[in-house]
């Protein structure tokens, strides 16, 4: 099976979904090859603006556009989306409530070989800390193509986070991706593991092994980061008594951050976050990556097991 | 414009600089130098100029105006007040808990805001935003934006100023509220801005300098703007730094305090005489 990468799904949904959408326009800071809005650049010339290397200027288009109608994407290395203009996305989009869909590629150590300046791992805690936000990480190429289509639809300030690596296929058809409502990809008793984005095909492979050894765990997609469904995060807690989180991301404030906030307000059990541990990456092959920083399945499993043992 | 015009306008422009006095005096707090420096700016494009229509703050032709030097929130709201895009009783509650009128405009909740501002530099992006948005629709409507002389310190005017100009918008007119002076002294002491004519025709402008207590420049300048074509204009306008109120006149401390009960009478005074 051929894989994926969530950035080259979103080139191809903008440029399926600017036929249907005829307010959508597309915005981005001189890397349109690598966020693969020149797909949509190519179908819809008159709809697409390159801003140069400029994001906070690009943030403040968007959200000028947006003041007319439009449905802005603005693309660019989740870096420097949420990073050099976070001020942007505040006081020019979020706070003003304004329609602009922030569309960040390349997030996270998966990005490889540029190394830590470009290796985005604190966009989702950033953008959690800002009211009027929603949170978005698709886990493969079909639910990155639901989640554009969703994020058209929705009105307001939304962060979408993708990847530049390719990912295998979580889901094949039918799948029913609403913003906010997690999505319970498998039924287990012993442990729930929750993840989102390139962690979900990570959480599953986990499962698997786990499975082998007798343990049977629950695996959910929280593709919204925010609003974070506490009703599945509850329920299933409340069944297996034990959760792990998985993200490529810092542990601090993003996936983690945001189950363990459910958790100790309304259902304490013991938890365990797999993820990055509030350090900055470096240059490598991304598998290497995900090796050195403890984010393979085998490191899902060990936080499984550790967290059943917390029970 | 004819005499009877230009007489209209400066009384309006009086009755917003008493009313930006007032407010200020009221809420105790807020920005005098910059907004004072700035009515006949606002009062040639709302009362003489721009296409709007109060009754209808949302109405998609409307001609749009973005206050990237947020804090000049007084004179806005005055001009807006005057016409009629919500009851005068509104300027007295500024800066208030659970007003309408917040210290920096926030177009959610404050008709005829077009663009939420506050911190510098952010303006001229969204007024692009909302000229690209016109050009892709074929609408007439035009674009102001007014921007603050220290606020060109900030990087992000620059690059949206490159964005302007790249995209050939004639249907964008923004003026420089030149007075000169910005919080901690002048813009040549704090950071120098000038040469800044020589600035934004290098960014591919075209340029005007006025003076921006003349109604008749501004007028002159908007014209020659509308007519400019494939690219942006931009507007000096120099400008007196509290200008009607001799005390505040070119002073940097009424950068941001409001006046007194007392300066408050004295101003209102000063200002019964229009200039």
């Amino acid at each position: 099976m051929a894989k994926i990468a969530t950035r080259e799904a979103y080139g191809a949904a903008l440029a399926e979904l600017g036929e249907k959408y005829e307010n959508v326009v597309v915005l981005d800071a001189d890397l349109s090859q690598s966020t693969k809005t020149n797909e949509f650049k190519k179908k819809f010339p008159d709809r697409f603006f390159n801003i140069g290397i400029s994001e906070q200027d690009l943030m403040g288009t968007a959200a000028g556009l947006a003041t007319c109608g439009k449905i802005p994407f603005a693309s660019t290395f989740a870096m420097f989306a949420t990073g050099r203009a976070f001020e942007q996305i505040r006081n020019s989009i979020a706070y003003p409530k304004l329609n602009v869909k922030i569309a960040a590629t390349h997030a996270g150590i998966t990005i490889g070989e540029d190394g830590a300046s470009h290796q985005a791992i604190e966009d989702m805690a950033l953008m959690r800390a800002v009211p009027n936000m929603t949170i978005v990480n698709p886990a493969d190429a079909l639910s990155t193509r639901k989640a554009i289509e969703a994020a058209i639809l929705h009105k307001g300030p939304m962060y979408i986070r993708l990847g530049r690596l390719g990912v295998p296929e979580v889901y094949k058809e039918n799948i029913d991706f609403q913003i906010g409502k997690g999505i319970l990809l498998e039924e287990g008793k012993d442990v729930t593991i929750i993840a989102c984005g390139f962690m979900v095909h990570i959480a599953l492979e986990a499962s698997s092994m786990l499975k082998e050894e007798g343990i049977s765990a629950e695996v959910i997609d929280m593709h919204t980061i925010k609003p974070i469904d506490e009703e599945i995060i509850i329920n299933s807690a409340r069944k297996t008594r034990a959760v792990v989180t998985a993200e490529e991301h810092n542990i601090i404030g993003g996936l983690g951050g945001a189950v363990a906030e459910v958790l100790c307000e309304k259902y304490p059990v013991p938890m365990v976050r797999v993820g990055i541990k509030d350090v900055f990456g470096q240059s490598g092959k991304p598998m290497e990556l995900v090796e050195l920083y403890g984010i393979r399945p085998k490191d899902v499993v060990a936080a499984a097991k550790k967290a059943i043992a917390k029970k | 414009m004819d005499n009877k015009t230009l007489e209209q306008l400066k009384e309006k422009a009086n009755i917003i600089r008493k009313d930006i006095i007032t407010m200020l005096a009221e809420a105790k707090s807020g920005h005098p130098g910059g907004s004072l420096s700035a009515v006949e700016i606002l009062t040639y494009l709302y009362f003489k100029e721009m296409n709007v229509d109060p009754s209808n703050p949302q109405w998609p032709d409307r001609d749009r105006f973005v206050l990237s030097k947020g804090h000049g929130a007084p004179v806005l709201y005055s001009t807006l007040a005057e016409k009629g895009y919500f009851p005068k009783e509104e300027l007295m509650k500024l800066r208030k808990t659970g007003a309408m009128l917040q210290g920096h405009p926030d177009m959610k909740d404050t008709p005829g805001v077009d663009m939420s501002t506050g911190s510098l530099g952010q303006g001229l992006s969204a007024s692009n935003g909302m000229a690209l948005a016109g050009k892709i629709d074929n609408k007439n409507y035009r674009v102001y934006a007014l921007l603050g002389d220290g606020e060109m310190q900030e990087g992000q005017v620059w690059e949206a100023a490159m964005t302007a100009a790249h995209y050939k918008l004639d249907n964008l007119t923004v003026f420089i509220d030149n007075n000169g002076l910005q919080i901690d002294g002048t813009n040549e002491d704090v950071k120098n801005v000038n040469p800044i004519e020589e600035k934004w025709k290098a960014f591919g402008w075209h340029v005007i300098t006025i003076d921006g207590h003349d109604l008749q420049h501004i007028e002159m300048a908007v014209e020659e703007a509308k007519n400019t074509k494939g690219k942006p204009t931009a507007i000096i306008a120099k400008t007196v730094k509290g200008k009607g109120v001799s005390f505040m006149e070119n002073q940097v401390g009424w950068h941001g305090v409001a006046p007194n009960e007392e300066q408050k009478e004295k101003a209102l005074k000063e200002l019964e005489v229009r200039i």
